[in-house]
């Protein structure tokens, strides 16, 4: 099958049901996608497809219609994307491995709703778990993300 | 010993200063001594050091031992060093270096012997010492119990200044200045007109000297990086997904697989039928082992698939098969033969509970699965002469002489190369990754593979919290707390975890009743004794280890015979509170909390403060209890940690440590049913969600001289202090963790 990530094409012979999840990490080897609980409770695993987070290790490869974008196509080092920014602004991360999850799914959300109350960001992130506890972090680093990107 | 240190060491100059031409400073010299294994392999030349920080004309590059699981371990080893080396951050790379002997933690026998922290008493610290020279004999590099600040915070200090002076040293023999007139600054030696000598450049030249040991400390007050907030230097890397983590590593060639042990811990696999895992696409190998069966792959998933087809033959589990019996097993060993320890006795408790009008209470605390959210994981490769690993672990040195053994190497063979971890809270102090990848690899020599643990597996495969129970009596008059008399019973995870190491720790074991014995409060008659409960399922460290549980138990019946004796939940612990460090964090506490101002309807506060790892916390939870269950509003911390190295990751790690000891709380546990855990993924072991997570207001008191980690002691005030908040807000006495059998959580 064919599939697009991050704007690159790429060309993979898998089985239909194997969940995106693992096309990227193992076949693309596309690590910044993190499998945590491979079913729909941690969101360590969210990624785009067509600008909408999903998690992929529920995502069949087969079920694929459309692009994905994964972490490192958000933004880079170098040309962070606003979410990132204030992931970075936030010092958000302990152990990081949430993260990428959490900001794919926050750079989702923001998209959808740019000016969102408190109880619309915890509804949107609830379904991303943070062993490390960096909640508190999380919630002020989205209300900037959502500042900076209305403001762009 | 001698030989691990030598191979060790001389890896470490091959891959660095003998090479490279550059220099490795540390904070002594190791003698040149004929019969000191280390100047036997140096070449001509070589300067022997203890390695810390590593110069050559590439680059600086500071090695920093402690392993970081998301607690900023790196960069506070990183800061420590560059403080003293007058180097910045964005000027240096780190690595944790190869396992050695050389980077044994110190400050871990601090927490290992039974005299409370603030005792400094000469048989506290004779002992301390020991267990200091014992970690020292063993090579114990160990990443846990809250020890890597007070372990590195003069050694690292001193490891920069001493390679400083060096630098400095060789400037002056290459200028004929006097040393004493020059400065340092972003990696250079500054001369008294302004040029600036590079340290990369000068390395060549301080590689030949000797260094200059005899190094003063500067004053805090002229630090430029401690105690200031900092960038971390993996967040930018953490918040693009280019931080590469254990499971993340890749090599060339590289396969995959994953792993089925008997889910009854510890028991035997009998039997497999592989059926139709055999034909499925990309199954490579499926390999028989003692414990179960590994497939190898070509996909992870593959691996996985291959695995659920696979039909197998368990033996039964080396506990009791349910749950109920683990309990009775902790409620039988209430009696004198299991007796630990009596930790603590004031006054005299059976004459003060004599005709008194006795409180009385039970407590329990589950199981609970440790899960950071990084499965385990590790990448292998096995040769005939060479074993690689790459892996986070919290024991590296252990890692590679278990390694050794198992292939029946030299552990001079073994290279585990330590990686960033995400999370571990002592999951990655066990062995079980590692034994299964060097099984598989072993069985395909040359090949790299990765295995990775499913979620499912990894539940199954836990070691858990230690199960307990605590029994309590009291007695109250006047208002006042007259008499507290706390037995308790758990199964100790010391001896679990020792046990496995084949190190069987001597003596009572100091966690069983940790955060509980050394409760900072003067109750005229008070005791604590220890019973432990025979091994069951098999535990080890969770995240503040015995205080986790000990701690919920005391400052749950301190709360129930305060509110007994009608008197305030702060007022009276401020009264009965006998130390200047805890009264200043319940200080803290009640100001920042406005403790005693009116409260909403429906709303309650608790108040709970353990002394774990040295470090006095106090919290202050507050509740309101609405009608779809209870919502945790806001948490005030204060802790006493002798110096902030980085206030904003101290804040951070606060932060998680409070949602840790209240998501755990809250709803999880692990029970056994027919020899095996019930839960096996988070729907079933949730702890805190973003929706539930309070605001949470963190100080920190710097009024001890003794420097502190805040890893793990911020978890156990948790749990008490949101039991007596919902106790204040709806009357109901929470005894037993996870609370959300008694009680709704939003
Ligand atoms: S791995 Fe997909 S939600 Fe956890
Ligand atoms: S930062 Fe470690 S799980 Fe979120």
């Amino acid at each position: 099958m064919k599939l697009n990530v991050n704007g690159t094409e790429h060309e993979v012979d898998v089985e239909d049901d194997m969940p995106l999840l693992w096309v990227l990490r193992d076949e693309l080897g596309i690590t910044g996608v993190k499998y945590g609980c491979g079913i729909a409770q941690c969101g360590a695993c969210t990624v785009h497809v067509d600008g909408v987070a999903v998690r992929s290790c529920q995502l069949a490869a087969g079920d694929l219609d459309g692009d994905v974008t994964t972490i490192e196509g958000l933004g880079t080092p170098d040309a962070l994307h606003a979410v990132q920014e204030a992931w970075v602004e936030h010092q958000v991360a302990q152990c990081g491995y949430c993260q990428s999850g959490q900001i794919m799914q926050a750079a989702s959300f923001l998209d959808l709703n740019s000016a969102p109350t408190d109880d619309q960001i915890d509804q949107a992130m609830s379904g991303n778990l943070c062993r490390c506890g960096t909640y508190p972090r999380i919630r002020a680093a989205v209300k900037s993300a959502a500042t900076k990107l209305q403001r762009a | 010993m001698g030989r691990i240190k030598t191979i060790a060491r001389r890896s470490f100059l091959v891959g660095s200063a003998a090479i490279l031409g550059g220099v490795a400073f540390g904070t002594y010299l190791v003698k040149r001594d004929p019969a000191n294994p280390l100047s036997a392999d140096a070449a001509a030349g070589d300067a022997v050091f203890n390695p810390w920080v590593k110069i050559n004309e590439s680059g600086i590059t500071l090695v920093t031992p402690h392993t970081d699981l998301g607690q900023g371990a790196a960069m506070m080893q990183a800061m420590l060093i560059a403080e003293e080396l007058d180097v910045e951050i964005d000027q240096v790379t780190t690595t944790p270096g190869v396992a050695a002997g050389a980077y044994y933690n110190t400050a871990l026998g601090d927490e290992a012997v039974p005299f409370r922290s603030n005792d400094d008493s000469f048989a506290a610290e004779a002992m301390r010492s020991t267990m200091g020279a014992v970690m020292k004999v063993v090579g114990a590099q160990v990443t846990g119990g809250s020890t890597s600040v007070p372990d590195s915070y003069v050694k690292l200090r001193k490891a920069g200044a001493v390679a400083r002076e060096t630098l400095k040293a060789a400037a002056a023999a290459e200028t004929g200045l006097d040393a004493a007139d020059l400065t340092t600054e972003r990696g250079a030696v500054v001369l008294p007109d302004g040029m600036r000598m590079e340290y990369t450049t000068l390395a060549a030249a301080a590689a030949q000297i000797e260094p200059v040991n005899d190094v003063t400390l500067r004053d805090p007050a002229e630090w430029r990086l401690v105690g200031k907030p900092m960038q971390r230097l993996d967040i930018v890397s953490k918040s693009t997904g280019t931080q590469t983590f254990g499971i993340d590593v890749k090599l060339d060639g590289m396969v995959h697989a994953s792993v089925r042990m008997n889910p009854r811990k510890g028991a035997e696999l009998l039997g497999f039928d592989a059926g139709d895992a055999e034909g499925m696409r990309g199954v490579q190998k499926i390999i028989g082992l003692p414990y179960g069966v590994a497939v190898v792959a070509d996909n992870t998933w593959r691996a996985f698939q291959a695995l659920d087809a696979i039909e197998y033959d368990w033996a039964d589990a080396p506990f009791p098969a349910e749950q109920a019996d683990h309990w009775k097993a902790v409620e039988a060993s209430f009696v004198a033969d299991r007796l630990d320890k009596e930790w603590r006795h004031d006054g005299d408790v059976e004459a003060a509970l004599e005709g008194a009008d006795v409180v009385e209470a039970e407590y329990r605390a589950p199981y609970v699965a440790h899960q950071p959210l990084e499965p385990l994981s590790a990448v292998a490769k096995v040769t005939d002469d060479r074993v690689d690993v790459w892996v986070s672990h919290q024991m590296p040195g252990f890692a590679e002489q278990r390694i050794a053994a198992r292939l029946g190497m030299e552990t001079g063979q073994i290279f585990l190369h330590n990686q960033y971890a995400g999370g571990s809270f002592g999951h990655r102090l066990e062995f079980d990754n590692i034994d299964v990848v060097v099984d598989i690899a072993r069985e395909i020599k040359g090949t790299p593979v990765k295995l990775t643990f499913s979620r499912e597996e990894d539940f199954a495969q836990d070691y858990n919290r230690q199960i307990g129970m605590a029994r309590g009596r009291g007695a109250h008059a006047g208002g006042k707390v007259t008499a507290l008399d706390l037995d308790i019973a758990t199964v100790s995870a010391s001896r679990s975890q020792s046990g496995r190491l084949a190190a069987p720790v001597p003596g009572p074991d100091v966690q069983l009743a940790a955060g509980a014995w050394n409760m900072r409060y003067a109750v005229p008659n008070l005791r604590v004794r220890a019973y432990a409960v025979p091994e069951l399922a098999p535990t080890s460290s969770w995240r503040s280890v015995g205080a986790s549980t000990a701690g919920f138990f005391a400052e749950s019946f301190v709360d129930e015979l305060i509110h007994a004796a009608g008197a305030d939940p702060m007022e009276e612990r401020l009264r009965l509170v006998n130390d200047d460090d805890a009264r200043a964090v319940l200080e803290a506490v009640a100001e920042m909390s406005d403790w005693g101002a009116p409260l909403g309807p429906r709303q309650g506060r608790g108040v709970a403060i353990v002394t774990s790892f040295g470090v006095p916390t106090a919290e202050v939870v507050q509740v309101t209890d609405t009608d779809d269950g209870i919502k945790i509003d806001h948490v005030w911390v204060a802790a006493e940690v002798g110096r902030v190295i980085d206030p904003v990751n101290l804040e951070n790690q606060i932060m998680g440590g409070v949602v840790w000891g209240l998501g755990h709380a809250m709803n999880s546990e692990i029970t056994y049913a027919d020899g095996r855990a019930e839960q096996d993924n988070y729907h079933m072991a949730e702890g805190m969600r973003l929706h539930q997570c309070p605001v949470i207001e963190v100080r920190a008191l710097e009024n001890n001289p003794t420097v502190r980690g805040v890893g793990e002691p911020p978890v156990p005030p948790a749990a008490p202090a949101l039991a007596n908040a919902i106790f204040a807000a709806t009357g109901r006495r929470l005894r037993e963790m996870p609370f959300y059998h008694t009680v709704d959580f939003l």
